[in-house]
């Protein structure tokens, strides 16, 4: 009669222990907890951090002015930095001497390691204004005194009008970017009112508000967009043009966020809570910013770091088409107008690099919001 | 109570030794079934009762293999004695969870009758398709065949209009009817053994009785054995003919229906049959319940799980080893320190 | 129910209604009026035309009258089917788009049937075997397919059709049956082509899908009504093909509501990097060149095209679940 099943008494403790921080948790502590079992969620946020900070440095980064333009060194393929120079350390590049054949008029490159040049870190480069206040002229990769780095390195090719590529990548980041950014403030302010007045009130303005979403969800975006920023006219300065394309796909992004909301709104108003809040006598204001309100914010971060990619996307297909930011304004989308074709890309593939960063951004954003989502409700589960 | 039916003399229908039921998840371990016995005899009705969570709901799905995941039986036998010769043994725990055999028992041999029929019927499917697909599968009748059994059985319990209430969807119709249409689909195939997970516990009280009423003549139609689950001492009252008391995954006491009632041995029976509202209690007296709380399932108290809040606690026995099952004669057994054979 | 089916046709007559004041309103958002920028291309062309002629096709096209005389005269022509006249093609819209139009509408659909056939078995095997190894790569590629947009798909897929397979991967028949008239072997060439863009645009939907079938058919599989059907011992995927996956296929099909437009949208952008004969690279075209009533006239159609096939997916999920038809929403 020796079978005594007796559970270890760690169980016992683990579990009182983690019943009493669960019940005393405050509401973001939760949130913060569930995000943070998401691994990818977490290293997708520092990776995201770390980019739009490099943003600011993009000149940094960068080689070669962004604008400077030489034809006949157009279409280069990438230069590779070699590191070693005969067993001693010493990072130099091969010039890359340029061919035309006179009966295909197609240009090739190839290396010719007699002329090297040295490559530099930490170098003195082309000048800029960082944060557009402080003048920097200090580069990260760079050719020591005498030579010009805008002759001689170039770490991811050219493009058509002989433009280096690395740098101009750099410098668009902070373009394409910063766009995600600011079209989602307008895509909240649309969002969070539309979706809010919605829920909060229901009956008849609920309705209304309802078709108009359906209807805009209904319409292809891609072919009005392209119609809407056609119909810009091509004087308005990059600012200009800017804000115009933010405006536009708002215009239409805000349908998700607002459906959110309204889904919030209206099965918060079932809450217990809330009739609480009114059988104590909280007017209508103070009910929705202190009682409604903090059960959304982790929704619409949620919903706000899936609405940013789109945004970037957006940029990123308009100005490929060539009707978004006009040169010399620099996006991801800009630069890959070089790739339009078949023949570009089969014989330039170089010039779908940017594709790369766009991609990863991309990512980056959704395994957030992913995780941001799974977090937000932690009541869930 | 029910008319008193001959003190069994046959051999049980289904027998279940030993059961053991847990549960592997990433927190731990649950214990939901730890040792259960108990048996079934034909044409009889074996009340099941407890609290919420000692393993009642679990251990008769067992019976079907229906056990979800993270579960698994991992121990304990159910012998089957129905067969299609009468007589002939199967081990139900030895068979292949989704495999054919099991599956022509399930509904056709055992079948089970679910709590809250609403959300246990489709919503997209109307009930006659659901009988049908059932009779077609057990039965092997043509379509019109089944249609027609069908409809006899919606008339048998009691369903007005059962022509009509074959093309209708569970929610068109009340709750009394679905719960109706529920035990039609269960019995449709002529099942020795009827399972049924706390039918009433969602109806009202009228509706309870009718249920109840309902199930007492189809047992005596058709002499089939009856489960029947709940945690309402007055409904075993009313329906049972042998009674097993769960306490945290474990049967502490099994007798018929009288006994029960009238000299339970268990502390844990005392407890519950102390703790019904009676209309006999005196004014402005305090109704008993069991101190203490259910332990948490990952918390199994040692030796004897009931220990912790039992009146009659022996501390160095209770708390450190396991009782095990006495047998008091007349079918009625205990699971007690009180009652064990003194070696 | 027939309250519910005229609840919708009317909202979709009214979302036509307004796709129509918008493309409209893009016919006239270019600076100058349609006669000025048709002059403008004379000029190109390096012929001009004499102020009494303008002054004549002006009246022509009601340009003289308030704006919404003018829109009431256009929508009124588009209802007799003619909706304007394109001077980069020097032909009526309606030559110029006929056959494109099929061709969009069929793309899509193809991308949607295409999402269809392989999203909802990845699915349902996805949330069966949830955390297998199987489910894990599902996820994963539809997390692709999803974060990846349909233009560098379509880059992607160019490049590496042509320099692994050393493909030309473009257009959608060879270049004998370009313009040949229709034929089975037409039809069969079609196919051959079609399955590239087919594939780069169903990806996203079905990455997209693939998420919601499985998140549903995982809510579903949990539900009571599974477990009585597995008590009354229909074997395991009947089971689950009769139940939970009847009902995870409603979100389904709402979803196959706004993949339309989705579909439709991003056939444009795909259509321009692949060169194919649908209206996404005439509208970019006609966009550039500000060939306004070609533009204004592709828009519209793309619109109502989309509105009515949202439509359609309404009164199928009419169809397919019960409830909505006795509620009478």
């Amino acid at each position: 009669m020796a079978n005594a099943t007796v559970e270890s008494p760690e169980i016992m403790d683990q579990d009182n222990n983690f019943e009493s921080r669960v019940s005393v948790a405050s509401q973001r502590q939760l949130i913060w907890w569930r995000f943070t079992k998401h691994k990818l969620a977490v290293i997708s946020a520092i990776l995201l951090i770390i980019l739009y900070l490099t943003t600011t440095f993009a000149e940094f980064f960068a080689t070669a002015h962004p604008l400077e333009s030489e034809a006949f060194r157009g279409l280069m393929p990438p230069q590779p930095i070699h590191f070693f120079d005969e067993g001693k350390l010493s990072p130099h590049v091969c010039a890359m001497i340029g061919t035309r054949d006179t009966y295909t008029y197609k240009k090739t490159y190839e290396p010719n390691c007699d002329e090297k040049t040295p490559v530099k870190f930490f170098v003195k480069g082309f000048e800029y204004k960082w944060l557009n206040l402080i003048p920097m002229d200090r580069h990260l990769i760079g050719v020591p005194e005498g030579y010009l780095a805008e002759e001689h390195i170039f770490i991811l090719g050219t493009d058509i009008l002989g433009r280096d590529m690395w740098s101009r990548i750099w410098v668009a980041s902070r373009l394409s970017l910063s766009i995600g950014l600011v079209g989602v403030i307008l895509t909240l302010f649309f969002g969070i009112t539309l979706g809010g007045i919605s829920g909060f009130y229901g009956g008849f303005i609920d309705t209304i508000i309802q078709r108009i979403i359906e209807i805009v969800r209904a319409v292809p975006t891609i072919p009005l967009w392209m119609a809407l920023a056609a119909a810009m006219p091509f004087s308005w300065s990059i600012v200009q043009i800017y804000f115009s394309i933010t405006l536009i796909i708002s215009l239409f992004a805000w349908t998700d966020l607002a459906r959110v909301v309204r889904g919030r709104f209206l099965s918060l108003r079932e809450e217990d809570f809330v009739t609480a809040a009114v059988l104590s006598g909280a007017d209508e204001k103070r009910i929705i910013f202190r009682h409604v309100m903090p059960s959304l914010y982790s929704h619409i971060i949620a919903a706000v770091s899936l609405a940013i990619p789109l945004m970037i996307i957006s940029e990123t297909a308009l100005s490929f088409l060539g009707l978004g930011l006009q040169a010399p304004a620099i996006s991801w989308g800009t630069l890959l107008q070089g790739t339009q074709n078949v023949q570009s890309v089969a014989l330039y593939k170089w010039l779908m690099i940017p594709a790369f960063p766009v991609v990863g951004s991309i990512l980056l954003f959704n395994f957030l919001g992913d995780g941001l989502r799974d977090a937000a409700d932690p009541y869930s589960d | 109570m029910k008319e008193t039916k001959n003190i069994v003399t046959d051999h049980p229908i289904l027998s279940v030794k030993d059961l053991r039921v847990h549960f592997f998840m990433d927190e731990g371990t649950v214990k939901a079934v730890e040792g259960a016995s108990f048996d079934v005899y034909p044409g009889r009705t074996l009340g099941i009762v407890g609290e919420s969570g000692c393993g009642k709901s679990v251990a008769t799905r067992s019976i079907l293999l229906l056990v979800d995941s993270p579960g698994k039986i991992v121990e304990g036998n159910i012998t089957y004695r129905g067969g299609q010769t009468n007589g002939q043994e199967t081990d139900l725990t030895s068979l292949k969870i989704s495999g054919s055999e099991i599956r022509s028992i399930r509904g056709g041999e055992i079948s089970l009758i679910f709590q809250e029929p609403m959300t246990s019927f489709s919503p997209v499917h109307s009930v006659g398709n659901q009988m049908i697909e059932s009779i077609r599968l057990h039965k092997k009748l043509s379509r019109s065949d089944s249609k027609d059994l069908a409809i006899d059985w919606f008339q048998r319990v009691g369903m007005p209009n059962p022509e009509q209430r074959m093309t209708q969807y569970p929610w068109q119709l009340s709750g009394g009817q679905r719960q109706r249409a529920m035990i039609a689909m269960a019995l449709c195939c002529d099942p020795k053994i009827v399972i049924a997970d706390e039918p009433t516990t969602a109806l009202d009280v009228t509706t309870q009785a009718q249920i109840l009423d309902l199930l007492k003549e189809l047992q005596e139609q058709n002499g089939m054995s009856i489960i029947f689950i709940t945690h309402d001492l007055g409904v075993i009252a009313d329906i049972a003919d042998d009674v097993a008391v769960m306490y945290l995954g474990d049967v502490v006491e099994s007798a018929p229906v009288d006994e029960i009632f009238h000299s339970p041995k268990h502390p844990y029976t005392n407890a519950l049959l102390s703790s019904i509202p009676s209309v006999f209690n005196r004014n402005r007296e305090r109704l008993p319940t069991i101190s203490g709380a259910i332990p948490h399932p990952h918390n199994r108290p040692s030796g004897c799980t009931f220990h912790t809040r039992c009146p009659s606690f022996i501390d160095g026995v209770c708390n450190v080893s396991l009782p095990t099952k006495s047998e008091l004669g007349d079918n009625h057994s205990v699971t007690c320190f009180l009652y064990e054979d003194k070696k | 129910m027939l309250f519910y089916i005229g609840k919708r046709v009317v909202y979709g007559l009214i979302a036509i209604w307004l796709i129509s004041i918008l493309s409209f309103i893009i016919i006239q958002l270019p600076p100058g009026d349609y006669v000025s920028s048709y002059i403008a291309n004379l000029a190109a062309q390096g012929s001009s035309l004499d102020q009494a002629e303008a002054e004549n096709l002006r009246i022509f096209y009601g340009l003289d009258k308030p704006w919404h005389v003018q829109y009431g005269k256009w929508a009124l022509r588009i209802l007799t089917g003619d909706l304007g006249y394109s001077f980069e093609w020097e032909k009526p819209v309606m030559d110029v788009l006929g056959s494109r139009l099929l061709m969009t509408i069929l793309l899509a659909l193809f991308a949607l049937l295409f999402t269809w056939v392989f999203a909802i078995p990845i699915g349902i095997y996805s949330a069966v075997n949830k955390y297998s190894i199987g489910d894990y790569i599902a996820t994963f590629f539809g997390f692709l397919g999803l974060a990846i947009p349909d233009f560098l798909i379509a880059l992607l897929a160019m490049w590496f059709g042509y320099s692994i397979f050393g493909w030309s991967v473009g257009g959608l028949f060879s270049p004998e049956f370009g313009t040949a008239p229709w034929s089975f072997a037409k039809f069969v060439d079609l196919m051959k082509h079609l399955w590239v863009p087919v594939l780069i645009l169903g990806t996203a939907g079905m990455a997209a899908m693939i998420r919601v079938v499985r998140a549903n058919l995982l809510d579903e599989l949990s539900k009571p009504y599974v477990v009585t059907a597995r008590a009354k011992g229909i074997s395991e995927w009947r089971l689950i093909v009769k139940y939970p996956v009847r009902m995870a296929l409603n979100p389904v099909i709402s979803m196959s509501a706004y993949l339309l437009p989705y579909l439709i949208s991003g056939s444009v952008i795909v259509s321009v990097v692949l060169s194919l004969p649908t209206l996404g690279p005439t509208l970019l075209k006609s966009l550039l060149s500000q060939d306004t009533f070609l533009a204004g006239g592709i828009i519209f159609l793309i619109g109502t095209t989309t509105i009515l096939g949202t439509l359609i997916s309404d009164l199928l999920l009419l169809w397919v679940d019960p409830r909505i038809r006795f509620e009478g929403r």
